[in-house]
């Protein structure tokens, strides 16, 4: 494998890491907080369809990227209601968010575009292009240097970037702020959170929304800046990848930016079979390579390689003592 | 204390959770530009206003109330099986070796034979996630939902690489002999003088499928097992101290609900397609979950939600061919429908039981009996 095809491969394995890092962290506000979400697929898909919507009747990627946002929080909200207001199953609303997602985004689509579920392919302004950084074109002839800087760290979409730079965020905020600390404690231990006289369903609140914010991104980023509109079913599980690579991560931020990036590069490696036989000397099918995130996630969940430990309120609702 | 009558809490409550959902519903095709009456009606005659529809409503009940038992039997022991999607498609692995490498005299003896295979095949790939869950404390949502990715991955590559009859280019395996061939319900109501449908699929899985709802309800509710299950559900302390051990029942009730998954197979891969393809399950594993949740894991209530849902898959479909209708709107019912009566299940019955109370506190003010 010559450093062209490497460098291809890594840009590619950012490209698809992408939107399951931006799930994750989503996943990560939510359940640190003690609200388990397997509706994160349902959320990003609606944002898909409503950013690659909007952005196609106005022409504007913003505008459209604040309908993803909107259509997801709508969805987060939901969750919210029904898992913290009224105490339902964390497990069961997810379900129903996955199935009204999946469900809605086609009945719209096909009322508002009559394309059989699907919007209109985006075209200039209506999609986030890449971004070419500064000194691309003048490093680019120099060798090893060149081509990394100007293949693979320049040249994606503003998305990207902004990914890359919530995990910081993240952990500042997670680890570095009153808000984060009591995030965590609302996560493992409500009660006491209670009793320090702060609100639990305010803070649940507040991190089910940032899941949504996320989510929201994650999900336009698919519809206009990965492809060129809405395809039905486009987010393809990866709400569920994002999930595992989110107990990869055992809840952490850092550590769950090197699990996408490990599921992205499977992604990748899914596309260019020649790389692998090349690798390692034997073909391996592209479907089995496809179920290796989920079958170490489940080795991971096993604890046969180091315990994954979920925060310790996660999934319950909290009910305050009387 | 129980607040609510219990009628009001086996009917009412599903019932308004029911009626909100298909408020919303009749809303989504409003909002659409649809007419919610006309489509009801096409609904009504595409599915039940004949033997053909009725034949395909039925072969869809039969795949749901085999998912909706399977949901169920893991809720009485509080676990949540998302992995029936998967357990059907090993299942249905099972029945493809079963009726192709078996040569089966008869096709009563290939219906046990091709069941058993099911159930052992379903039970197998639902007994891995039960066994990290009681003894390596994985979550069985977690685990069920990957298992679920990893079949579909496991059954593409034996469909496309090992099943595959040599030249063809379908990911699908070469159609099961004809002594497999399972009876219909035009077979089976003729000698009676019912003149039934001949193209529709309902098969002699139906019987199957009804047989297993009265087992699950005796096992359930008529056994010392079942009570060890629903205990274990209620309280795990309390069971414990009871002398119940948690791996024994989170084991049984997962290999018995992985089990009712596969079982699902002899319905669709044997009864109708009568090959096994890819994605041969088309979600029956998932609408069991809404089956379950509106049977309040009952099986006479699973019975009846899986005929519902039959209905509404075999209307919808009907929508789809002579309206603008997607079918993607059955999708969203089964969203609401899950919803409503699993998710906001508090949202229904917290005001009912406010009502409850007043009605009571009204009628005896003196600790009495519950009003009915």
């Amino acid at each position: 494998m010559d450093y062209m095809t490497l460098i291809q491969l890594l840009d590619s394995t950012v490209r698809l890491a992408t939107p399951l890092l931006l799930a994750c962290l989503a996943g990560l506000f939510s359940e640190r907080a003690g609200i388990f979400d397997i509706g994160l697929d349902g959320k990003m898909l609606a944002a898909a369809f409503f950013s690659a919507a909007i952005a196609a009747m106005s022409g504007n990627v913003w505008l459209g990227l604040l309908a993803g946002i909107a259509a997801s929080l709508a969805l987060s909200l939901l969750h919210g209601l029904a898992s913290i207001t009224f105490r339902g199953n964390q497990l069961i609303s997810g379900v129903a968010i996955n199935f009204l997602a999946a469900g809605l985004t086609v009945l719209i689509a096909q009322d508002w575009f009559q394309q059989g579920g699907r919007t209109p392919s985006l075209i200039g302004g209506a999609r986030f292009n890449p971004i070419t950084l500064p000194f691309a074109d003048t490093i680019e002839p120099m060798p090893i240097i060149g081509p990394l800087y100007a293949e693979l760290i320049s040249g994606h979409s503003i998305l990207v970037y902004a990914a890359f730079a919530a995990v910081p965020l993240t952990w500042w905020l997670l680890y570095r702020t009153r808000f984060g600390l009591r995030l965590r404690a609302v996560g493992e231990n409500p009660a006491a959170v209670d009793t320090a006289g702060v609100s639990v369903i305010g803070l649940r609140y507040a991190a089910v929304c940032i899941c949504g914010v996320l989510c929201g991104i994650a999900g336009a980023y698919l519809s206009t800046a990965l492809q060129a509109g809405f395809i039905k079913d486009m987010s393809a599980g990866r709400g569920y990848i994002a999930l595992a690579a989110l107990i990869f991560a055992k809840w952490r931020p850092w550590y769950a930016l090197w699990a996408t990036l490990l599921f992205g590069l499977f992604g990748a490696l899914e596309t260019r079979p020649d790389v692998i036989e090349a690798l390692i000397g034997i073909k391996v099918q592209g479907q089995l390579l496809g179920a290796l995130p989920y079958v170490m996630t489940v080795i991971i969940l096993a604890g046969f390689v180091g315990k994954a430990i979920p925060p310790r309120a996660g999934g319950e609702p909290y009910v305050k003592e009387r | 204390m129980d607040v609510m009558p219990k009628w009001a809490e086996v009917v009412l409550v599903p019932l308004i959770s029911l009626v909100l959902a298909a408020i919303l519903s009749a809303l989504v095709i409003l909002g659409i530009g649809e007419d919610p009456v006309a489509a009801v009606k096409l609904m009504v005659t595409g599915a039940l206003g004949s033997t053909y529809g009725w034949g395909y409503t039925l072969y869809y009940a039969t795949n749901f109330m085999f998912t909706g038992l399977c949901v169920s039997i893991a809720f009485h022991a509080r676990l949540f099986n998302i992995g029936g999607e998967g357990q059907a498609m090993l299942g249905g692995l099972g029945v493809a070796l079963a009726c192709l490498y078996i040569p089966w005299p008869h096709w009563s003896l290939a219906l046990i034979g091709a069941t058993a295979m099911a159930a052992l095949f379903g039970a197998a790939w639902a007994a891995i996630p039960a066994f990290l869950q009681a003894k390596r404390g994985s979550h069985i949502v977690i685990t069920t939902i990957m298992f679920n990715f990893i079949a579909a991955a496991v059954l593409n590559y034996i469909l496309v690489n090992m099943m595959r009859p040599k030249g063809s280019m379908d990911p699908a395996t070469a159609r099961f002999p004809d002594a497999t061939k399972l009876p219909t319900l035009h077979d089976l109501l003729a000698p009676i003088g019912i003149n039934f449908s001949k193209a529709a699929p309902a098969n002699i899985s139906l019987l199957v499928a009804v047989a297993a709802c009265i087992f699950l309800w005796v096992l359930i509710w008529r056994t010392r097992l079942g009570y060890e299950i629903r205990a274990y559900g209620q309280s795990e302390s309390a069971a414990k101290y009871a002398g119940i051990s948690p791996v024994k029942i989170t084991m049984i009730a997962m290999v018995i609900s992985g089990a009712l998954a596969g079982m699902m197979a002899i319905n669709n891969v044997m009864g109708e397609a009568e090959r096994l393809v890819l994605n041969a399950t088309e979600g029956a594993g998932f609408i069991g979950i809404a089956v379950a949740l509106m049977g309040r894991s009952h099986p006479f209530g699973v019975f009846l939600a899986a005929i519902l849902f039959g209905f509404l898959y075999q209307g919808g479909a009907e929508l789809a061919l002579w309206t603008s209708i997607p079918r993607e709107l059955i999708v969203v019912i089964q969203a609401l429908v899950i919803l409503f009566t699993g998710a906001l299940d508090n949202m229904v019955r917290m005001p009912l039981e406010k009502i409850f109370l007043g009605i009571r506190n009204a009628r005896a003010p003196k600790p009495a009996e519950p009003a009915e």
